[in-house]
């Protein structure tokens, strides 16, 4: 999936791209103050490095279950105004959402 | 009556001794008692209540019997209830109201259970105290200056203070068990996928298990058995059929090998304790259980491990609370500053904190470091249970390292926080079945404090788990006839 | 002058489609996968993503995946799963969207396709895999109905969940014209499968595609990635004019930008749209919520027997066995219903090989292109939509018209009756005493009547006036009823008149 970049090298956590990442604006305070915190954290998962997993395969489920699956019938659907009801903007029976900038950033 | 347990409320129910309405009654007049001190509640289910409790007298004239008949519930506020307001303990859902049920919580209605309110918790069920609420502060009925513990703060203060006879929970690391331990009642943690996580808000959804709060082994047992099963609106939940627990319980635990894990070892926990915790190996071996030592070798990576996975998947889990289709929304210029400035209002700095670390985590660059090391750390902590399963058909230990802890005492370092969960984190990444019951008192100042022995079974082992805690329970009754001190006067 | 730098290059084209399947619900929820009606209408907790809902996958859609995967003759790998691909968009009901990253439900296969001109053509798949749809956002307050200029969208999730099919095709096309040949026969593949509508009008077919331009043996260019194109028209419009621009910027000096164009249908452009250089971080990782999947080799062998045959391997029997002329082909093959009934019907029918299945397939052919489509259309019908003119039934027609048993005008008689009444136009035939009159002796005796009692047709046709034979001709259908073969009659005529 993604290249194995050893966190010990080269600086942790950029608090400030990951908060833009996971849509969460931070004051410069919060900044300073998760990235410290963060930072803190991490020291201690670092722990996670020294073990040996070699030849050990990633737990893909805890319980082993495969093809969990439904069949392909119907069942019945929210009422439109129930789902539309917690809708913090609409207009008819639409969800409103102020202007989309760029195409999916 | 509100000192009654569940058990006995339903046989009085059933039996037409009681109506579920006068239990109700009588609920209430508690909760109204004692709720300014305790808080255990962001909101009431008075109405929902009223309507359940008659449909239960309904149904029992008619000659039915409901296995939890009229017992008073609290729920959890991560559990959707149709039609009440279900705040998972946070600002971003402070208004919502949940269009449906969760399968957990409407097996317990359709059983006879009567809801009295939605439980407090840290918000998403992220923390070790209740503190990380966003809308209301619980306090431990055993001494109102301390915490309940968390993240099921409200449901165990809530039962401990007999406020309701029965609290549903969620465990994810230990949040069943950690704040059972320090409101000294029972909290279970199920084997993962034991129970359906249909309408639980999810917070780390490989962790996630909804389980039991009750005063007594027995309770829990019954509350348990009517939770579990198969649901088809959950893909994760096993198809295996439930043995029933409540008619298993035993009263000793004559050829049941105990295992004591040598990772956790409690002379580090200061005198009092690790005197508490040997009283309570010796009452096993005293109940004719054979005590052996088993290793968990992989048990101090136990958090680094939980606190990525964990974060991880909350960070994913957590992204549909956008501001477009429910909750809070905090206007933007444009769209994506929208969602920015509605997340930032809404979640508190614990839940902010998780996010960051679990999109770290999963982010490009870091996946194979992070998140895949850590799902392969949990691989070889599965297989300790195993291993450690082979010698031995529970295991004991403690269900956290202190008693309650005074607010605001871990400061702002987060990792504080965070080792309140060493014991109990492990069970959760192996999925296995562990359970908190009192295990008798430690002094702190003028406070008596309970303290919670944690047993743990095996996969699918439910029924030898409850059996082994009821053996112990009855034996030693810690909490059976004792109320928290700050209920006395207020009766 | 740049006509030698223009030919020097050939384009790359690597096109990724996206099917909505068809299917009674959504991917991963009960609610109805259907196609327009009112907006925000079929809804749950789990395709809204409200707080606590959980996945459960489609069985159904997981089955018509991998007849695709069958079908294109792609590899079906033993282990399966889903994960969850993280964005925020408002047309994302839980800001990430359930697909499959790294463990595909096929991998490989090709698609083989004809172009125009009968030619055969091919082009790798490097995979297909299953995901769910987005909602879809409308919006508004700018002038065209685009997301520049607008000042807020709305949206609608009926849409959000349903099951989609991502197929992603290797680089291997060079021509806009392959381009849509492919397209084409991905199509049909699916159609013929019947599992998506594959409509490009209704959004059940989408495209996007990626162009580059190189010279012959170097590597591969830089790709501009080519969005919008709402028809196979646009496509090849599309193309051709990418193909064209990006020519003309190399010719220039310049260098082509890796970037996202959108096509203007209006002004028949692409133009850049402008997004951010660097690629989204999608966080991939398996859901947490959905168990893996085993597609264990009964399994597969039972969807495999399910597949039937595609329209290219139509393609090739109609024409090598069946000799079909490319027009036929075409017309056929574009139909799947079609396809199957003149399968049907040619399987079914006698036990003719060689030359003679070809002219059986080739009368077949006539009659289900000629007057049962044009029966068909009249009514306003479908093949497969009537239940009257059975497979078998247009094989006896077939062999009966063959065979010159009945004259071609009761042959149309028949056909009219059973595409009314149903049956079997052999029975009939026997039951109603309609067959034609080839006996030459008995035909030729008619004749010698004929020719007896109109003398004066005898004598204008000897005076040079063609039209007294078809006179002639007439008379003796008509003396016999319509049952005598009217070549025969003419043949006969024609001898005893000019004395041969």
């Amino acid at each position: 999936m993604s290249s194995d970049s050893s966190p010990a090298a080269g600086g942790g956590i950029d608090v400030t791209y990951v908060a833009r990442l996971a849509r969460l604006e931070l004051s410069p305070e919060e900044a300073a103050l998760y990235q410290r915190q963060l930072d803190n954290v991490l020291e201690h998962v670092a722990l996670l490095q020294n073990l040996d997993v070699s030849g050990v395969a990633p737990t893909a489920q805890v319980v082993p279950l495969t093809n969990v699956l439904r069949e392909d019938e119907y069942r019945p659907s929210l009422d439109r105004s129930q789902a539309l009801a917690g809708a913090p903007s609409r207009e008819g029976a639409y969800f409103a959402v102020p202007q989309i900038m760029e195409e999916q950033a | 009556m509100i000192e009654r347990s569940a058990t006995e409320i339903a046989a009085a129910v059933n039996g037409r001794q009681a109506s579920a309405v006068e239990v109700l009654d009588a609920q209430l007049a508690q909760v109204e008692r004692v709720e300014p001190s305790i808080g255990a509640f962001l909101s009431a289910t008075a109405d929902l209540a009223r309507r359940q409790a008659l449909l239960v007298d309904e149904a029992v004239a008619a000659g039915r019997r409901l296995p939890l008949a009229g017992v008073p519930l609290a729920v959890k506020d991560n559990m959707c209830l149709s039609g009440t307001v279900t705040t998972a303990g946070s600002r971003i859902l402070e208004h919502w109201v949940a269009p449906y049920t969760a399968t957990a919580v409407q097996r317990l209605l359709d059983a006879g259970c009567v809801p009295v309110g939605k439980a407090n918790l840290d918000e998403f069920a992220m923390g070790s105290s209740c503190e990380n609420s966003a809308l209301g502060v619980t306090r431990n009925p055993w001494d109102l200056r301390r915490v309940p513990g968390g993240s099921s703060g409200g449901s165990v203060a809530a039962v401990a203070a007999r406020e309701a006879a029965l609290a549903t929970a969620s465990d994810t690391g230990g949040s069943i068990r950690e704040p059972a331990a320090f409101c000294g009642v029972v909290g279970m943690k199920p084997t993962y996928g034991r129970v359906s996580r249909y309408g639980l808000i999810a917070f780390a959804s490989s962790l996630d298990q909804i389980g039991p709060i009750a005063r007594t082994v027995e309770d829990a047992a019954a509350m348990y058995d009517v939770m579990a099963g198969h649901d088809p609106m959950d893909a994760t939940s096993l198809p295996r059929p439930v043995e029933p627990t409540a008619t298993a319980l035993r009263g000793d635990l004559r050829g049941v090998r105990v295992g004591l894990v040598r990772e956790f070892d409690t002379k580090g926990l200061g005198q009092e304790i690790d005197a508490l915790y040997r009283r309570a190996y010796e009452k096993l071996a005293a109940l004719g259980a054979e005590v052996v030592e088993v290793a968990l070798p992989h048990a101090e990576y136990g958090l680094a491990t939980y606190y990525l996975i964990a974060p991880a998947e909350a960070s994913s889990n957590l992204a549909r609370f956008d501001g477009v289709r429910y909750g809070l929304r905090v206007e933007g210029a444009n769209v994506q500053e929208m969602y920015a400035k509605t997340r930032a209002a809404g979640f508190g700095p614990e839940v902010k904190r998780r996010i960051l670390i679990g999109t770290y985590a999963l982010s490009s660059g870091y996946y194979d470091a992070y998140y895949v090391r850590a799902q392969k750390a949990r691989t070889l902590m599965a297989a300790d249970f195993e291993q450690a399963f082979a010698q031995c058909d529970l295991i004991a230990c403690p269900a956290a390292s202190s008693a309650a802890f005074e607010f605001g005492a871990k400061g702002d370092d987060p990792v504080a926080m965070y080792l309140m969960d060493f014991y109990t984190i492990p069970m959760s990444l192996a999925g296995v079945p562990a359970l908190s019951v009192p295990c008798g008192f430690v002094r702190d100042g003028e406070s008596e404090l309970p303290m919670g022995l944690q047993l743990v079974a095996p996969l699918y082992q439910e029924a030898r788990l409850f059996a082994a805690a009821h053996a112990y329970e009855q034996a030693t009754r810690f909490t059976l006839d004792r109320a928290p001190a700050s209920l006395e006067g207020v009766r | 002058m740049t006509t030698m730098v223009e030919q020097a290059y050939e384009a790359v084209i690597g096109i990724e489609c996206h099917v909505e399947l068809k299917t009674n619900s959504k991917m991963f929820c009960g609610c109805r996968n259907e196609f327009g009606g009112e907006p925000n209408r079929h809804l749950c907790p789990v395709c809204l993503g409200l707080p606590g809902a959980l996945p459960v996958p489609n069985r159904v859609a997981i089955e018509h995946v991998v007849r695709a995967g069958l079908a294109l003759d792609a590899a079906i790998p033993a282990h399966s799963k889903f994960d969850r691909k993280n964005y925020f968009y408002p047309d994302m009901p839980k800001d990430y969207q359930i697909s499959q990253f790294d463990m595909p439900l096929v991998s490989g296969g090709v698609v083989r396709f004809r172009r125009a001109d009968g030619s055969e053509g091919s082009c790798r798949l490097t995979r297909i895999h299953l995901e769910e749809d987005t909602g879809k956002s409308s919006h508004m307050g700018s002038r065209d109905g685009r997301i520049a200029g607008s000042t807020r969208s709305l949206v609608d999730f009926n849409r959000a969940g349903v099951p989609l099919m991502e197929v992603v095709a290797e680089p291997d096309l060079r021509t806009p014209e392959d381009a849509v040949a492919f397209l084409e026969y991905l199509r049909l593949t699916f159609l013929y499968l019947d599992i998506s509508d594959v409509k490009m009008e209704e959004g059940s077919l989408r495209c996007d595609a990626n162009v580059s331009i190189r010279k012959p043996g170097e590597p591969f260019g830089t790709k501009a990635e080519i969005k919008n194109m709402n028809s196979f028209r646009s496509v090849y419009r599309a193309l051709q004019y990418e193909i064209e621009r990006q020519r003309r910027v190399l010719a220039e000096g310049g260098r082509i930008v890796q970037e996202t164009r959108g096509w203007d249908e209006v002004e028949g452009v692409t133009h850049s749209m402008r997004s951010k250089e660097q690629a989204h971080d999608y966080r991939y990782f398996p859901d947490p919520d959905l168990v893996p999947l085993a597609l264990d080799a009964a399994w597969v062998q039972e969807l495999r027997s399910t597949v039937g045959f595609t329209p290219i391997a139509a393609y090739d029997r109609l024409q090598r066995d069946y000799r079909l002329s490319p027009a036929q082909i075409r017309q056929i093959v574009d139909d799947p219903d079609l396809a199957r009934f003149l399968s049907a019907t040619i399987e079914g029918g006698a036990a003719a090989s060689g030359e003679g299945i070809a002219a059986y397939a080739q009368a077949v052919a006539n009659w289900l292109l000629g007057d049962v489509s044009r029966i068909l259309n009249e009514r306003g019908i479908s093949i497969a939509g009537q239940d009257r003119l059975t497979p078998a039934a247009l094989g006896e027609l077939a062999e009966l018209s063959i065979g010159g048993a009945v004259t071609s005008k009761t042959a149309k008689e028949l056909l009219e009756h059973v595409m009314s009444e149903g049956g079997s136009p052999k029975e009939i035939v026997v039951r109603e005493g309609l067959a034609q009159l080839s006996d030459p002796t008995a035909v030729a005796a008619i004749v010698d009547e004929v020719l007896a009692a109109n003398a004066k047709s005898v004598a204008d046709f000897k005076a040079g006036k063609e039209n007294a034979l078809k006179a002639l001709v007439g008379q003796v259908m008509k003396t016999s009823k319509g049952k005598a073969n009217p070549q025969m009659a003419e043949r006969l005529l024609r001898d005893r008149l000019t004395g041969s």
